[in-house]
């Protein structure tokens, strides 16, 4: 047991006396929460609309300025021609095109449907898709508006509605700081504990000082626990300065335990630790390590449902995301910062982490062969 | 008679269809200097390998401290020392670091490690080399200072494998001193070498060409049997690839 201190400190002087690690460990958690943070968002703003006003009419005028009224869009052309808004939909000088029919003004007077036509930009579809969906609600509002105006002052009595008002639990102001934030901060552990512990173990081939181990009587599980101890309480570290960087630079909302979000971490960290030492032992070179590390890391990233829900995923895919340890730690952070979930709330997450954990590990301590 | 301390039977290891020992057999007794010599590729490498619990023999009957090299190569590796051609310690520990980590690595208490290192660092004149990185060091005082490593936990047997490539004379010289120490507290070495005039410092050697042994005796009889001046002149008579 004695002789998992000695190699836990022997990875703590390497790791702290690598001039560049030792800065890195640091440096990264710093720069990538400060980047991806606010950078990584779906916010829309200033969607540039292109007008094609057939109506002129104050109906249509009053449409194109309550659309310019919001936020998010802009009227950057205003044509008469289809096929000039068309082109500067194909140069990319605009996201959408509104076109409002002739007699606009007149038929909405009277009360009867009218259709307007949009095109959209979809090259991006999540931006096309949220630009539309903003629009619509633009348009929702003026309808309401004209409906209004048409039943105050006519005879006819006003129409029941059901009008919904909207409230965004756990996130009110949809601000995308929060819900990313939680989701960076699991990256940053993934990737920082995947590439260092993995680069390390096959550092150790490459140079032979393996050898010297394995000639040795120590066991196994000690030298693997040993490779995984340091780079979990780096891990941990990192997430601290993390959220730190979290409180003071975006001022983020944390609801829950503390402890619990850093408990899931761990256990995150652990599978991470041991499915990276894992892929090392058949890796005999660092670029053979990274090339499948890398393979791995954005795999487990895109699959975790820090940028797309998981409920929209094809099926094959949530399946996949039961092993996908990202997948439980997105679902962990948000929960405990946003929500303030308990133990009790998320312990299905916690268990099954646990159990992929163990796993990883296991895998990692069976394949690593002293007697080749 | 001297007590077998490595015992080799009808040793094989085949890798795919290239068959690097062919029939090895041989005894290695207590407290002696065992010499294995053999060009380069003749599977020297790989049965130190197999002697030290890193590598499965394909099949055969290899006792080593005791214990079966297929079977319980761990327990062998708790009395025997290793060290490689490939410098192995630590480049970016100190000596010290590297002694303590061995040292708890083979379970040695904290107050002997230290007390060990005090005593090696004084015989080697290293005094002023403890807080320094391997990476600084030449290579002749690495190797030195690796065999003193290699024999910390006082093992029964000490395997090196080529432990002198590269190094000067002079070095070369301090080192066979380091061995029969070694061998005179009553480790048995069992040391592999290109070296000839090294071969003649050996108590016994073993020649191996293409995965054989093909002589094996003490290097005075050798010379006799082959009508030879030195171990050099044996081994370019038998060890010649297409003499046997």
């Amino acid at each position: 047991m004695r002789t998992i201190f000695y190699l836990i400190r022997k990875e703590f002087i390497q790791i702290f006396r690598d001039k560049f690690i030792g800065k890195a460990i640091f440096g990264v958690p710093i720069v990538q929460m400060l980047i991806l943070v606010p950078a990584v968002t779906f916010e829309i703003k200033n969607v540039r609309l292109c007008i094609i006003d057939r109506d002129m009419t104050t109906e249509s005028r009053e449409l194109v300025n309550q659309l310019e009224g919001s936020t998010f869009f802009k009227v950057t052309f205003s044509t008469f021609s289809e096929q000039e808004a068309n082109n500067l939909l194909h140069k990319g000088k605009c996201d959408l095109v509104l076109q409002i029919p002739m007699g606009f003004g007149k038929e909405t007077g009277n009360g009867n449907p009218v259709r307007i036509m949009v095109s959209a930009n979809a090259i991006n579809a999540v931006n096309a898709q949220l630009s539309w969906a903003y629009l619509n609600g633009v348009i929702r509002d003026y309808n309401r508006n004209i409906m209004a105006e048409n039943t105050s002052g006519g005879t006819l009595p006003p129409v029941p509605q059901v009008q919904v008002t909207s409230r965004y639990w756990y996130n009110e102001l949809l601000n995308y700081k929060y819900y990313m934030l939680p989701g960076v901060l699991g990256i940053l552990v993934l990737a920082i504990g995947f590439i260092l512990a993995g680069l390390n173990l096959v550092k150790e081939k490459e140079s032979g000082t393996i050898e010297q181990i394995n000639v040795t009587p120590v066991k196994k599980v000690h030298f693997i626990i040993a490779k995984m101890v340091p780079f979990l309480i780096i891990g941990l570290i990192d997430l601290a300065v993390g959220l730190i960087i979290g409180k003071l630079a975006f001022n983020i909302p944390f609801e829950g335990s503390i402890a619990i979000l850093f408990l899931g971490s761990a256990i995150f960290l652990v599978a991470v630790l041991g499915l990276a030492l894992f892929i090392s032992t058949f890796s005999s070179t660092q670029q053979q390590f990274m090339f499948t590390a890398f393979f791995f890391i954005i795999v487990f990233i895109l699959m975790s449902g820090i940028f797309t829900p998981l409920e929209s995923m094809p099926a094959w895919a949530q399946k996949f995301d039961l092993i996908n340890p990202a997948a439980y730690v997105m679902r962990i952070n948000r929960m405990v910062m946003l929500k303030g979930s308990t133990f009790q709330d998320i312990s299905t997450e916690i268990y099954s982490l646990m159990l992929i954990a163990i796993v990883f590990t296991a895998l990692a301590i069976w394949r690593y062969r002293k007697t080749a | 008679m001297k007590e077998a301390v490595i015992s080799v039977k009808n040793l094989v290891k085949k890798f795919g269809n290239f068959t690097a020992n062919d029939d090895l057999n041989f005894e290695v007794y207590e407290g002696e200097i065992f010499g294995f010599l053999g060009a380069n590729g003749a599977g020297k490498t790989t049965a130190i390998r197999i002697l030290s619990g890193l590598s499965a023999p394909t099949s055969g009957d290899v006792t080593v401290a005791g214990y079966n090299a297929k079977k319980q190569p761990e327990q062998i590796k708790k009395n025997i020392g290793y060290m490689c051609q490939k410098f192995s310690l630590y480049e970016d520990l100190t000596v010290k670091e590297n002694i303590m980590l061995y040292g708890g690595i083979y379970g040695l208490k904290k107050a002997l490690i230290r007390e060990r290192t005090d005593l090696l660092l004084e015989k080697l004149n290293f005094r002023e080399y403890g807080d320094r990185l391997i990476s600084d060091l030449p290579l002749g005082l690495r190797q030195k200072l690796a065999f003193s490593v290699a024999v910390l936990h006082e093992p029964k047997i000490v395997f090196l494998d080529e432990p002198t490539g590269g190094v000067d004379p002079i070095t070369r010289r301090q080192f066979w001193e380091m061995i029969y120490e070694a061998a005179g507290r009553g480790i048995t070495v069992f040391v592999t070498t290109h070296y000839m005039d090294e071969a003649e410092y050996c108590d016994r050697i073993s020649i191996m060409s293409e995965g054989k042994i093909v002589a094996l005796d003490t290097p005075a009889d050798l010379k006799k049997q082959y009508h030879a001046a030195s171990v050099e002149e044996v081994f370019v008579k038998i060890a010649r690839p297409g003499n046997n």
